[in-house]
């Protein structure tokens, strides 16, 4: 499908949610709803999607859609899956005159990496038909900007400060996506907003697949990361192009992780002159000011580049 | 803005909390200090605009042009800076 024929998709999320300006997260969803292909129930996990979509009297979602916990929305999406199958099989119930529904839950990275992951692990050995969509902000920006298991390392948060004791946060981030291709479920894939043509047909791949899918979407945050509104898209292609979020897909064929790499992150791959530095996606951001400003840690950048750098190794021994 | 005066109290609403307004009754077109102004002599009809609105506040019109729905615009500017002709300048409200 072309993008002139998407834009004739309605939006399933409607105007008037009450996200930051220049959100990545409204981008995201908008798009991931683009790719709803018939009756679909949508859960999510506490956190800004959540809270600011859903303000009382008001909704933004225009299709059914239930609220959980913090750390259920997998375990929401398996009932759901779970309600379904037991009224198509018994024949009544609401949701029995359906053919097939369509699970999707949304989380944030706290509701994903930290919170709500033994929910979904569960939830993908339990092997139930949904797509987790994880939108990866890189803290807990709903409450006010504390680190969580997706802030990367060096990054400035509430709860992890840069001062003259720590400069920023001091771990890594967690590779989830390593964690959920573990489960050997059938489809994992990294968006991005930036993209939204790789992103479209990510998600209508990961409602096809038979099983559970996982989708990692890198979110950037005008708020926590401090940087100006208009250039959520802009950070987005970045991190991509600096190889800090290279795209890819993930198929189980045959009991073996498949992947491979999409068009952004291939043609870096196939041209290694065209990955840019990760200096230029730092310094564009204020939760790693203390990098620049006031004396330039050139070991702390340097530490960040190659951990970028072998992360892209390791992906690409296993996508070529 | 909020239109307040027909809803109902805590006792007459179904049991869980359920929203039962459209936000599009909410306009937060108010939030912003700018707002985008496109030069349709120079727009290609790209769609990208569409896409990257994180409200959903740019619609594409039936003849291919973007519309941009003021009600809703935040004016983060996002259209703006993405746009592959630089077609949207950001305005301020007045």
């Amino acid at each position: 499908m072309s993008l002139r024929e998407m834009a004739k998709q309605p939006d399933l999320l409607a105007p008037g949610h009450r996200l930051c300006a220049g959100c990545g997260e409204a981008v995201t969803a908008r798009l991931v709803l683009k790719a709803v292909r018939g009756p679909t129930i949508v859960t999510a996990a506490t956190g800004c999607l959540e809270v600011a979509t859903t303000i009382f009297p008001y909704t933004a979602w225009d299709l059914p859609w239930i609220h959980t916990a913090f750390e259920n929305a997998a375990a929401n999406a398996s009932g759901i899956e779970a309600a379904f199958r037991a009224m198509k099989r018994k024949g009544r119930g609401p949701l029995a005159k359906y053919e097939h529904i369509d699970v999707i839950a949304f989380a944030g990275d706290g509701g994903t990496y930290d919170i709500g992951l033994q929910a979904l692990s569960g939830a993908l050995e339990r092997g139930h038909d949904f797509v987790y969509v994880l939108l990866d902000n890189e803290a807990y920006m709903n409450t006010g900007i504390q680190r969580s298991g997706g802030t990367p390392r060096c990054a400035a948060t509430t709860t992890s400060p840069a001062g003259r004791v720590i400069p920023g946060k001091r771990e890594w981030k967690k590779p989830i996506d390593e964690i959920v291709v573990a489960h050997e479920i059938p489809y994992v894939a990294t968006v991005s907003a930036s993209y939204p043509t790789d992103l479209i047909r990510k998600m209508r791949c990961a409602l096809e697949a038979e099983g559970p899918a996982f989708i990692h979407a890198f979110v950037p945050c005008p708020r926590g990361w401090r940087f100006p509104s208009e250039q959520t898209i802009a950070l987005g292609r970045l991190a991509v192009q600096t190889c800090l979020f290279p795209l890819w897909e993930c198929r189980l064929e045959e009991g073996r992780p498949r992947y491979t790499l999409s068009s952004p992150s291939l043609s870096i791959a196939k041209n290694p002159e065209r990955k840019r530095p990760i200096e230029e996606y730092l310094e564009k951001q204020g939760r790693f000011r203390h990098l620049f400003r006031p004396e330039r840690r050139d070991d702390l950048i340097k530490e960040i580049q190659e951990w970028v750098d072998l992360k892209w190794e390791r992906l690409l021994e296993k996508a070529l | 803005m909020t239109g307040q005066k027909s809803a109902p109290g805590w006792r007459e609403l179904p049991h869980g909390a359920v929203p039962y307004k459209s936000s599009r009754e909410y306009k937060t077109g108010d939030w912003g200090v700018l707002k985008p102004k496109i030069d349709f002599g120079r727009c290609t009809k790209c769609t990208l605009c569409h896409f990257y609105c994180p409200e959903g506040a740019i619609r594409m019109r039936g003849d291919g042009y973007p519309e941009v729905d003021y009600d809703f615009c935040k004016g983060c500017g996002i259209c703006a800076a993405e746009c592959p002709v630089k077609c949207i300048e950001m305005v301020r409200r007045g």
